[in-house]
């Protein structure tokens, strides 16, 4: 009666697809949202594409990204041989000499890698880039969708990977910004405005970091019994407040890891003077 | 002869609520093939509303619980009406219900100790409510349905087919219980998405179809409640009890308009939230009985110590059993001490922390920040009596669910009479669907197993003309002719003739009850009835509600005159039945439960005359209250509710 | 208050339709499901609409206003201007049986392919225990009232009727999660891994955690942040630990 109908034309000519499905209520819109929906897509894709248009510029640039005692952020650690020189920084040569191109090139895989496959971002690029789906109940433009289920999106599932990779990079970000605590010359116990900066960023990233997904389930959303495991329980609980704010920590560390290098990049240029505090 | 699509089952159950499901799965698991039919989709029955939990004296928070002690709740709440074998069948084998439903995967809340949680409720001596915030109706039917897939995953591994040994037909009405020579044959109704008729050849139908409140104008059913397996049961010729009892909730909600009589569970009170009218005092004091006098507080300080110290302190007035409750909040309106919109102030937002309201209170908070734009966190809610409950019901046999008279029909829940006597308990329906629904699923398995394939009763054919004649009768009812009971006259739109029953319903037969009102009552519906045979549609038979509603007009003029006879007669006031001209509780009539029966025995809805309508009453008395169970009462208490007669017989 | 509102409300079957147009009287306080009934108490009796509760506790009466999956019952008239044209139609994701109402049998047929709750052996009803720490997962989702907004709104079969075949949809990804999560359930003795299954067998890695589940969600659970990628999270702890995919592939090619 009312059950064991399941519908499944396969076969379907492109025009009547989706919504069109011969079957369903037949309305011709594609959708009859009546609210702006399409501006946070907008949005969306505008933010990202001004993020990469500047990073790319920026990570191809390999220059004004030291300033003593401040290192831009998509430059450290420095792996190849042709950075500028450090003082104490994370400038380790691993690469040897052969590596001709920008320095930053080497580590920013690491961080764009982390963001790529972020439950967020992804969710951030389908709907702004990819516009699968652009909003809600507004049809997508693509006849096929195979999702994450095949190559490349499958790889997707690797962010967990990416996660552990950030670690690292977050600590040495850490140090950094500890490094600000320096003088042009290398004497401790000073503080400018830079160190402020890094400070803030560094903040931001490592909350971003945390407000993972990935991270909410190693610290204990892949247990069966909270209950047994009470440490592990009050983390979950601590990852899943940060999660809760995990788009906006997302946004906020992006625009701060961007300011924190467009700062040292004037401050480097010489557009600009660090104001010291002491 | 007409054509309808056939179906064949051991077992048919009408109604796809907790008491269904539950009977459904016990035929299933006997062996027998089983189909189960709802008005809605499977999984929207109306036990999904039900809030407050599932009493069972599991004794998890206060160990001195245990059966006794819920059948004499049950008792005193009922005053004494209760069919008693059923409260203790109820008390008895609550618990077990209740735990089975964890191994098909329900999760309640939990104790500390990790055991089902019990909350506190309206005429509950302990904490007895197994629940799951406050929507422990979804978490029932949710549960059901889950096990109902799990068997039909089974009967899939083994046979091929989902559907091998237990369907459900969703979204079907059944218009009548067939019969041959006295027994049941099977189930004629309508397919409401199609409106193709159909015919379920079945020797053991189980209805449970839940209760009556779409004849009231304000309530808290949903707009499957139309009395459908009360009238079932009529038209096959089983009788009906107790019918004067409705219960009216004390709270539901008064504004917006459109919500009006959606409830506010009782849970909001045994949390601690409190009554008050406008002049902000908190009432209730005033209004505990005097048979209630020694069980609850009589001053702010002794009811606010309960909530953390039970056993030293007596309960809050706000916790009287709902009829006391409800008469208060009228009483208060009445002499003018309402709130704007007509009821009076139900406030949590003083007793508790705001966090505290949205974890133990959730589906509340969303249902007034939603519907009615109030967030009780921080401000009253306005609420006011709802019509909620049908205590009266098929009259059955307490152990087998088995209507009486009419060997292969079976009630359990809402539409069974007898349980909870004049006035049911809150929590003492969700068990109540389960401990009946299992029985009735029971006994109809085993009535139908033991008829040999030669002994079951056939169809008779011009019994579905019959059907069908009357199902189809809104689409030509403007062609009715002078033959017609109805008489002559133009069409009639069901939406019209429903406003005006529930008009009636609601003013003359409602919460307080007048002799000459009822009178009245009686008179209009006897003219709603001649105009609802006009009742016409439009469009055509695919998923038509106004064709739908036609047809469950009859159902609820029936069973509306069922409720306006009874009243009328019992001429006392107890439980959900208040006289205002009877105001006393009478212990002559405690024994006495009032049968409704079809005045037309052939089944048929021939007799319109005014003096005597449809339904004939008669009086019967109800066996003596076993010894031992009533030994567990103290002889004071007894003497308020027995005769002196029986207390010394 | 009350006022005329303009509405345009879907009335058709599945052989076609078209939005008609209506003018008809809202008073304060009112929710859209409201007005549907004054429609077929006063000018289309024969006006098809699903519906139960009146509370949002049933989901019965799920549509789309404004080209929003909503519950009507549920979206208030006050959102909208008295000037604002109110466009109800059913749900677009699933087969239309008359104005307002659809076959979601879709989603029946999918509830009946996800295993059941296992109960664990050796432990007899009344028995069970469970910390509610360890409950409180499970019974955010079993808070479900099976609306099926998520269903609807979810582009995956939204846009793309082949994909209904191979994706259990948001509702039922979430509810092998809820048994997944369930501390007693004993799937796994049985053989059966719940969260690679929701990837081999009920189509998790449609998802594209998009969010529009949870953004239509009138329980307000959060489908995708807490079932839905933890699902994908529990698959990857058992397949795409990327040594012991490649492993697999390796394997699976020389076979």
């Amino acid at each position: 009666m009312a059950t064991g109908t399941t519908p499944t034309p396969s076969a379907t000519p492109t025009a009547r697809r989706g919504v069109l499905t011969p079957g369903r209520a037949a309305i011709s819109a594609r959708h009859l949202r009546t609210d702006r929906w399409w501006l946070p897509p907008l949005v969306t894709a505008l933010g990202l594409a001004a993020f990469i248009g500047y990073s790319t510029w920026r990570a191809f640039a390999n220059s004004h990204y030291y300033a003593a005692p401040y290192v831009s952020p998509f430059y450290s650690p420095c792996l190849a041989t042709n950075c500028a020189d450090m003082k104490g920084g994370a400038d380790w040569a691993l690469f040897g000499d052969w590596w001709g191109l920008s320095p930053a090139l080497l580590v920013l895989i690491f961080p764009l890698g982390f963001r790529l496959t972020c439950y967020y971002y992804r969710k951030a690029y389908y709907r702004g880039f990819w516009a699968s789906p652009p909003a809600c109940a507004v049809a997508e433009p693509h006849a096929k969708y195979t999702g994450e289920t095949r190559l490349p999106l499958i790889l997707q599932n690797v962010h967990r990977y990416f996660f552990y990779l950030a670690l690292p990079v977050a600590g040495i970000l850490t140090y950094d910004a500890v490094l600000g605590f320096r003088d042009e010359h290398g004497r401790w116990g000073h503080m400018g405005l830079g160190t402020l900066v890094l400070l803030v960023n560094i903040t931001l990233i490592w909350a971003y970091t945390l407000s993972c997904h990935s991270c909410r389930h190693i610290m204990g959303g892949k247990l069966r019994h909270f209950s047994a495991h009470p440490v592990r329980y009050r983390l979950w609980g601590w990852v899943g407040v940060l999660n809760g704010r995990h788009m906006l920590l997302a946004w906020s560390s992006l625009i701060s890891v961007g300011l924190a290098d467009l700062y040292i990049y004037l401050v480097s240029s010489g557009a600009f003077d660090d104001p010291r505090f002491f | 002869m007409t054509q309808v699509e056939r179906h064949a089952y051991d077992v048919v159950v009408v109604g796809a609520g907790g008491a269904g499901l539950r009977a459904a799965i016990e035929a299933r698991e006997r062996g027998m093939r089983t189909a189960v039919i709802c008005k809605s989709l499977f999984g929207k029955a109306h036990t999904v509303m039900a809030e407050g939990g599932i009493a069972a004296s599991m004794g998890n928070v206060n160990s001195g619980d245990n059966w006794q002690v819920h059948f004499r709740d049950t008792m005193r709440g009922g005053k004494f009406l209760n069919q008693w074998r059923m409260a203790e069948l109820h008390a008895k084998e609550a618990p077990d219900r209740v735990w089975e439903l964890e191994t098909w995967g329900a999760l309640f809340d939990r104790t500390a100790d990790g055991r089902i949680s019990q909350r506190n409720f309206g005429g509950h001596e302990y904490p007895r409510l197994a629940h799951v915030g406050d929507r422990t109706g979804l978490e029932l039917i949710r549960t059901l349905q889950q096990k109902v897939v799990s068997l039909q995953q089974e009967d899939f591994a083994e046979t091929g087919d989902y559907e091998a040994r237990l369907k459900v037909f969703q979204e079907c009405t059944v218009t009548r219980v067939l019969k041959r020579d006295g027994a049941v044959a099977g189930v004629f109704g309508y397919v409401r998405e199609s409106g193709r008729l159909f015919v379920i050849d079945a020797p053991a139908v189980v209805l449970a179809t839940g209760g009556i409140g779409k004849s009231f104008k304000v309530t808290s059913n949903s707009w499957e409640y139309t009395g459908d397996g009360h009238a079932l049961a009529l038209l096959a010729g089983a009788p009906l009890i107790n019918m004067e009892f409705i219960q009216f909730h004390p709270t539901g909600m008064v504004w917006p308009p459109s919500v009006k009589g959606i409830l506010v569970t009782e849970s909001v009170r045994g949390d601690g939230g409190v009554l008050r009218n406008s002049d902000g005092k908190r009432f209730m004091f005033d209004y505990v009985p005097d048979v209630f006098k020694e069980k609850y507080a009589q001053s702010e300080e002794e009811a606010d110590g309960w909530y953390t110290d039970p056993d030293t302190h007596r309960r809050p007035p706000e916790l009287l059993p709902r009829d006391e409750v409800a008469r208060a909040i009228n009483s208060e309106v009445k002499a003018g001490r309402g709130t704007p919109h007509g009821g009076v102030f139900l406030d949590v937002s003083t007793r508790l922390p705001a966090e505290e309201i949205t974890r133990r209170l959730p589906s509340m908070h969303h249902q007034f920040k939603e519907l009615a734009d109030v967030d009780i966190t921080a401000e009253p809610m306005e609420v006011g009596p709802t019509c909620h409950y049908m205590m009266g019901g098929v009259d059955v046999d307490p152990d087998t669910a088995a209507a009486r008279g009419v060997p292969g029909l079976y009630a359990a829940g809402e539409v069974a009479g007898g349980m909870h006597g004049s006035n049911r308990l809150g929590g003492n329906s969700l068990s109540d669907l389960l401990v009946f629904g299992r029985r009735a699923g029971l006994h109809a398995a085993e009535y139908a197993a033991a008829l040999g394939a030669d002994e079951r009763p056939v169809v008779p054919e011009e019994q579905i003309d019959t059907a069908a004649a009357e199902a189809l009768r809104p689409f030509s009812a403007e062609e009715a002719g002078p033959d017609e009971p109805g008489g002559q006259g133009p069409a009639e739109n069901p939406y019209t003739l429903h406003q005006e029953l529930q008009q009636v319903m609601n003013d003359l037969v409602g919460i307080i009850r007048r002799g000459p009102e009822m009178a009245d009552a009686l008179t209009r519906l006897t003219e709603l009835r001649a105009r609802s045979r006009r009742a016409g549609v439009e469009g055509h038979r695919q998923f038509n509600p106004g064709w739908h509603l036609a047809i469950d007009l009859r159902n609820m003029l029936l069973v509306s005159e069922c409720v306006a006879r009874a009243a009328l007669e019992r001429t006392e006031s107890r439980g959900g039945h208040t006289r205002d001209d009877h105001p006393e509780m009478d212990r002559a009539w405690r024994k006495v439960n009032l049968v409704c029966e079809l005045t037309d025995p052939t089944g048929g809805l021939a007799a319109t005359d005014p003096e005597h309508g449809q339904i004939g009453l008669r009086r019967r008395d109800t066996d003596p209250i076993r010894a031992d169970l009533l030994a567990l009462f103290d002889k004071d208490e007894l003497r308020k509710y027995l005769t002196d007669e029986e207390l010394d017989g | 208050m009350s006022y005329e509102a303009h509405f345009r409300v879907w009335r058709g079957d599945a052989e076609g339709g078209e939005l008609r147009d209506y003018q008809v009287e809202v008073n304060d306080g009112e929710v859209v499901l409201d007005i549907i009934h004054r429609l077929q108490a006063t000018q289309a009796g024969d006006l098809a609409v699903r519906w139960n509760c009146k509370a949002g506790k049933c989901g019965s009466c799920s549509a789309e206003v404004n080209g929003r999956p909503r519950l009507m019952c549920m979206t208030r008239m006050s959102v909208f201007t008295p000037e604002e044209t109110v466009t109800v139609t059913p749900m677009r994701t699933f087969p239309v049986v008359r104005d307002l109402v659809t076959d979601v049998s879709f989603n029946y047929d999918k509830a009946r392919q996800v295993p059941a709750f296992v109960p664990p052996k050796g432990v007899a009803a009344g028995e069970y225990r469970m910390r509610q720490v360890d409950v409180e997962r499970s019974q955010e989702f079993r808070k479900c009232i099976e609306c099926f907004l998520c269903q609807d709104t979810c582009h995956v079969v939204r846009d793309h009727e082949e994909n209904k075949t191979s994706f259990a949809g948001p509702r039922f990804l979430m509810r092998i999660a809820e048994l997944d999560m369930h501390p007693l359930d004993a799937a796994a003795e049985v053989g059966l891994t719940r969260s690679s299954s929701a990837q081999e067998d009920h189509g998790l890695g449609y998802c594209n955690i998009t969010k529009c589940c949870t953004e239509v969600c009138p329980e307000h659970i959060k489908i995708t942040d807490n079932a839905l990628i933890p699902l994908k999270e529990r698959a990857v702890d058992r397949k795409y630990d990327p040594l012991v995919w490649l492993g697999n592939k390796i394997r699976r090619r020389d076979a």
